[in-house]
């Protein structure tokens, strides 16, 4: 089957209940995306399908087929990602991929990052190192640079 | 390796239904199901997977009348982002909101909410309150069955083997007003304790509760009780029989229910 | 309290991005399972479904094809079964005995996951069941005890002639719940050896276990630490047990075997923090003068001893509070239950008793009708005050400047006289004071004898030590304080991966040691380089006080050449250079293990921490409104990193706090093992939190920086308890406060 990963036409061979969390770290080798708990709690896992954030450890790569798959990977040390490093927002950094792709996705609905939405938007990214509250700077920071 | 249709329309669904296979699951969104997959339980009882997330009849919301008809597919995300949904019944989209989080929304459908028929599960009591209609299709037509007699027993519906829960029809009711509240474990990725929702309009009140009892049901006595001016308190301890688990125990479920009802009456 | 002036504008107290945070954002970061090893087999564990038990037989199924998987008993270790710790009571496999549900009993291995968990269905233990002991306060079997008094003659005195206050205080266990789950992969060498690559925070502990498993010489194993996911003492001890069981697999089979445990094997099979039971008896002047100490404590160990003696004692050392006391007798106990053993969680045995001590002090506070502030700030430890082992406090003690702050920050005192309300939500705010000592207890650091240091490179230095990142930073601390040792920039430092056949043995990282102790070797260590390339620039150039900054090297205010020449000259003609100090401990420190009384820890850390909760009480959920903390950190190498430290850890206690307990039931299962009914905080369960870090130099840290990592998880649980307690007038002496438990508190 067909899915487009990070702008690449990808063909992948999988049993079609496959995890789109194996098929994308095994199979086309992108171990950015991590595995925290398997359940769809952690959003270790989390990537945007057709522009949407989602758990890739409950998607059969079935369902991904003739999608746009966009991971880690796929982001080119965004603006997002800088406030990341400036803000001291990584710590272990086994969430930090997910969470990175949740605050993508805030970032590109253009709601107004006050901390009640930037929370909301990552709540279902769990981190245990960093109390959060670097990340949330960081996304506010990244806000507010996009909107100059 | 299980073998999966993923069916395009309806029709294809159907026909899969038709041959009834052995072990025969239904993957929508997968936020259920594949959470079993990926904890390899009962893996050797699923014989085939139906999948049906690109089924377009299954989506859509849409207003016939004064019925809301709300596609089993629809995503938690969809009904936050519904216009339909914050003009005719808010409260569905709010409660939508509280389950999981942005990457569970995306996926959970309300169908798999009504189908997985957990007793926690948050959409439920509002469907009961206000007296949704579950439309079942398969290849035999489409029936319908009413939300309260839909809930059989612990995870178990009114769902035939041949069967899918196609539209969810939820009679709009001038002047009437749904409320609820959950009350989760953690503020966004919780399973609830206990939920409660109430619907209140001219001369009507239904009142429907989640997690106090094996299925989520209507708490007859407690509506009684409330229209009567009655001991609201004492009617709902009659209605639900919540047990202790991980979540919380069932004195705490017995007494939460009953302020948060009290509480919703006096909105 | 004085801030002591930096001689040079360096990196320290600077915060760059931290030097793997580039790799981190991007995804490059390769974590355990995100490598790969040629002919890799995977592996899983068969373990006891019972909790105390008599190993009849291992029966394998004779009609599932075993030809290719690879299966290890105990009969199988060549050398001893046991998972080398303290005590070494711990098999690696259980073979007579099981001692707790999930213990490891067998293990398997096969290059195909799929068939993999299919031979797990296919092997079955025959135990003969026998009846477990699961309560503590049940079991007789003690692994260790502690007395600690001071003044002890007096006690029958004060308890007689002043107000006696009477409480006894529970918790529960609390799991790490790192993100990443324990992952090893075991490589067999064709010397016979071992190689293990894994998540960890303690490659030679991994080392030494090996050793004695396998009877092979220190060079025929190699531990290395990867990029890892989080471990807050989760990764401390466990690692030896897994990095064991995959290197078994990987020498029987002769292939590399990769172990990465499934979130609920994780949960139910591995440490977690010791549950305990204190009871507080304190005789209390009417003026709020405290007199009189006695505590009982008895934690809850598990199965086997791991590092239970040392849990214990940590939690005793501080089971007093930041407080002064005139009569003590604090008794502890860590006993045996047939549950998984229990180990490491950041704080150790503190954020117990500290709970305890602070929820004691707003019980005898809410007694005597005065301020919690005010006991506190009247109790409170100043220099030369005297600790109950007998250690006079020297230096950098901030026990009430934290307070303070911490009060001011948060408008304590207008919020605390504000009306609590009246409706069905109440609000309350409330302070708990926490210290904490850095560093191994008493001749730990002595008895290790940590080393570390610094080797020359091409461009600038490179450290060498076997400390681990763990996502506290140390990889870029550590670079910092060489850079400016050195005199070099920061890209010019690289450290080396902690790999136990190419660095020096500089200690576990454990016991908020890491900056304090091995960076302030690596500080010596990078200093005595700088000397040794200063002569010899001295002798190159014929000049005299020649120093190095900014990466060039100068004389008398010439510039002389850059660092990376002189490097590269020096390589060329005396060929490599490395300095490996060994750790220094103040001679002023003095500990009698014998006796337990002396100076316990070289310094401590304080912190306080204001909590503002909303009860609803409708449903009894605590909210938090506001969290402040202030935290006295000695110097802060890296503010940014060091406020993580103290926000990470305030979010993880505050978990502790309110929604982190584990379920058992009557056979010792544990019933909650998943990431969706054992929850910790997501991002909206805590609000924007205010962080204060203070500087109050060790004289003996590098920098004057002290210990930080696990103070933050010390303070906030009882903050939260306090401000219940100031909200709805019940204090809840259980944690978590759960609404079941704020409910029967409140109204019951």
């Amino acid at each position: 089957m067909k899915l487009l990963v990070n702008g690449e036409e990808r063909n992948v061979d999988a049993p079609p209940l496959r995890r789109l969390l194996d098929v994308l770290r095994e199979d086309l080798g992108l171990t950015g995306v991590k595995e925290g708990c398997g359940e769809g709690e952690c959003g270790a896992c989390s990537v945007l399908i057709d522009g949407e954030l989602v758990n890739s450890c409950l998607v059969a790569v079935c369902q991904a087929e003739g999608s746009q798959v966009l991971t880690v990977e796929g982001l080119n040390l965004t603006p997002l990602q800088r406030a990341f490093l400036d803000h001291g927002a990584a710590q272990c950094g086994i969430c930090t991929p997910g969470m990175v792709m949740a605050a993508h996705r805030f970032l590109l609905s253009g709601a107004p990052a006050t901390d009640e939405n930037v929370r909301e938007a990552i709540a279902g990214n769990l981190c245990r190192c960093t109390g959060y509250a670097k990340i949330v700077e960081a996304i506010q920071s990244a806000a507010a640079g996009a909107q100059r | 390796m299980i073998p999966v249709t993923s069916a395009r329309s309806l029709s294809e669904a159907y026909a899969i239904l038709h041959q009834r296979p052995r072990g025969l699951r239904v993957l929508a969104g997968g936020t259920d199901l594949m959470v079993a997959v990926n904890a390899r339980v009962g893996l050797d009882r699923i014989g085939h997977v139906l999948d049906i997330w690109r089924v377009p009849e299954l989506r859509g919301i849409s207003l016939e009348g004064a019925t809301l008809r709300i596609g089993a597919l629809t995503t938690y995300s969809e009904l936050m982002r519904s216009r339909l949904m914050a003009e005719q019944l808010p409260a569905l989209a709010a409660v939508s909101r509280e389950v999981g989080a942005w990457a569970i929304q995306n996926r959970g459908t309300i169908g798999g909410n009504v189908c997985n028929a957990s007793p926690a599960g948050d959409t439920l009591p509002l469907l009961l309150a206000c007296e949704a209609r579950f439309v079942l299709g398969g290849p035999r037509g489409e029936r319908t069955v009413a939300a309260d007699e839909f809930f059989l027993g612990y995870r178990k519906t009114a769902l035939g083997a041949d069967e899918l829960l196609v539209r969810i029809d939820v009679p709009l009711i001038d002047g009437a007003r749904l409320s609820y509240r959950k009350v989760g474990t953690r503020k966004a990725q919780s399973i609830s304790r206990t939920i409660v929702a109430v619907r209140k309009g001219p001369g009507m009140l239904r009142i429907a509760a989640g997690c106090v009892a094996p299925v989520p049901l209507r708490c007859r006595n407690a509506e009684a009780a409330a229209l009567s001016s009655g001991d609201v308190r004492a009617a709902i301890a009659k209605d639900i029989a919540p047990i202790d688990d991980v979540r919380a125990t069932a004195v705490y479920r017995s007494r939460v229910t009953a302020n948060v009802l009290l509480r919703l009456l006096q909105e | 309290m004085e801030r002591i002036e930096l001689e040079h504008q360096g990196m320290v107290g600077r915060s760059p991005p931290r030097k793997d945070g580039a790799d981190k954002v991007t995804g490059r970061a390769r974590y355990l399972d995100d490598l790969t090893f040629e002919r890799q087999l995977y592996g899983r564990t068969v373990r006891s479904h019972v909790a105390h038990g008599r190993i009849k037989s291992i029966v394998w199924d004779p009609d599932f094809d075993w030809s290719d998987v690879t299966r290890a008993t105990a009969a199988d270790i060549p050398g001893e079964n046991v998972v080398h710790l303290i005590e070494d009571d711990q098999p690696l496999l259980a073979h007579e005995m099981v001692r707790h549900r999930e213990e490891p009993i067998a293990l398997l291995a096969c290059a195909d996951r799929e068939k993999l968990e299919e031979a797990l269905l296919h092997v079955r233990v025959e135990i003969e069941e026998l009846e477990p002991v699961l309560d503590p306060l049940q079991s007789t079997h003690v692994f260790k005890s502690y007395r600690i008094e001071q003044e002890p003659a007096g006690l029958a005195e004060a308890f007689a002639r002043h107000r006696v206050v009477e409480g006894t205080y529970r918790v529960g266990h609390q799991e790490q719940m790192y993100i990443e789950p324990q992952a090893v992969c075991a490589l067999p060498r064709p010397d016979g050896g071992i190689t293990v690559y894994g998540s960890m925070q303690c490659p030679f502990y991994v080392h030494r276990a090996l050793q004695r498993l396998f009877r092979l010489e220190d060079d025929r194993v190699a531990v290395i630490q990867v990029v890892t996911g989080g471990g807050f003492g989760g990764k401390e001890d466990y690692p030896s047990m897994i990095a064991g069981h995959a290197a078994l697999l990987a020498r029987k089979s002769g292939r590399p075997v990769k172990m990465v445990y499934r979130r609920e094997e994780d949960v139910a099979a591995t440490t977690k923090r010791h549950p305990a039971v204190m009871h507080y008896r304190s005789a209390v002047a009417d003026d709020g003068t405290l007199l009189a100490l006695q505590a009982d404590i008895v934690m809850d160990g598990g199965a086997y001893v791991t590092l239970s003696p040392v849990v214990a004692s940590r939690g005793v050392l501080h089971a007093a509070g930041a407080y002064r006391w005139k009569h003590a007798r604090i008794d502890c106990r860590v006993v045996r239950t047939h549950t998984p053993p229990n180990g490491a969680f950041r704080g150790f045995g503190v954020p117990q008793t500290m709970f305890a001590i602070e929820s004691h002090m707003e019980r005898i506070a809410s007694e005597l009708q005065i301020d919690p502030l005010e006991l506190r700030r009247k109790n409170v430890l100043r220099v030369g005050d005297v600790l109950p082992t007998g250690q006079k406090l020297e230096s950098s003690v901030s026990a009430r400047e934290v307070l303070d702050a911490v009060a001011a920050k948060s408008d304590y005192a207008r919020k605390r006289s504000a009306s609590v309300g009246a409706g069905s939500k109440r609000r309350g705010i409330g302070i708990a004071l926490a210290f904490h000592g850095a560093g191994f207890t008493g001749s730990g650091e002595v008895k290790l004898k940590p080393r570390a240091g610094v080797e020359l490179t091409e461009r600038g230095a490179r450290v060498l030590s076997v400390s681990t990142d763990i996502g506290q930073g140390t990889i870029t601390v550590f670079a910092q304080m060489a850079a400016d040792a050195l005199g070099v920039a920061l890209d010019d430092v690289e450290v080396a991966d902690p790999d136990t056949s190419l660095v020096p043995d500089s200690g576990p990282t454990v016991a908020s040691r890491t900056v304090m102790v091995v960076g302030g070797t690596v500080t010596r260590a990078a200093q005595s380089m700088a000397r040794i390339l200063a002569a010899y620039v001295a002798e190159v150039f014929s000049v005299a006080e020649v120093e190095c900054r900014g990466g060039i090297f100068s004389a008398g205010g010439k510039s002389l050449a850059p660092f990376a020449a002189v490097a590269r000259r020096y390589l060329q003609e005396r060929g490599p250079l490395s300095v490996i100090e060994n750790y220094r401990h103040p001679p002023e420190i003095a500990w009698d293990d014998a006796s337990y009384r002396g100076d316990a820890y070289p310094c401590y850390g304080w912190a306080a921490t204001a909590v503002e909760v909303e009860v609803d009480l409708d449903t009894y959920e605590v909210s938090l409104l506001g969290v402040t903390t202030a935290t006295d950190v000695g110097r802060a190498i890296h503010p940014v990193l060091a406020a993580g430290q103290v926000e990470g850890g305030t979010v993880q206690a505050l978990g502790y706090a309110l929604l982190e307990e584990h379920f058992w039931d009557r056979s010792g299962k544990l019933l909650n093992t998943r990431m969706q009914n054992y929850v910790i905080p997501t991002a909206l369960d805590v609000p924007r939190m205010q962080t204060v870090l203070l500087e109050n130099p060790y004289p003996h840290g590098p920098y004057g920086a002290k210990g930080l990592g696990e103070l933050p998880m010390d303070g906030p649980a009882p903050a939260v308890v306090a401000a219940v307690l100031h909200a709805t007038g019940a204090l809840v002496s259980e944690l978590p406060l759960s609404p079941d438990r704020v409910m029967r508190a409140v109204a019951p």
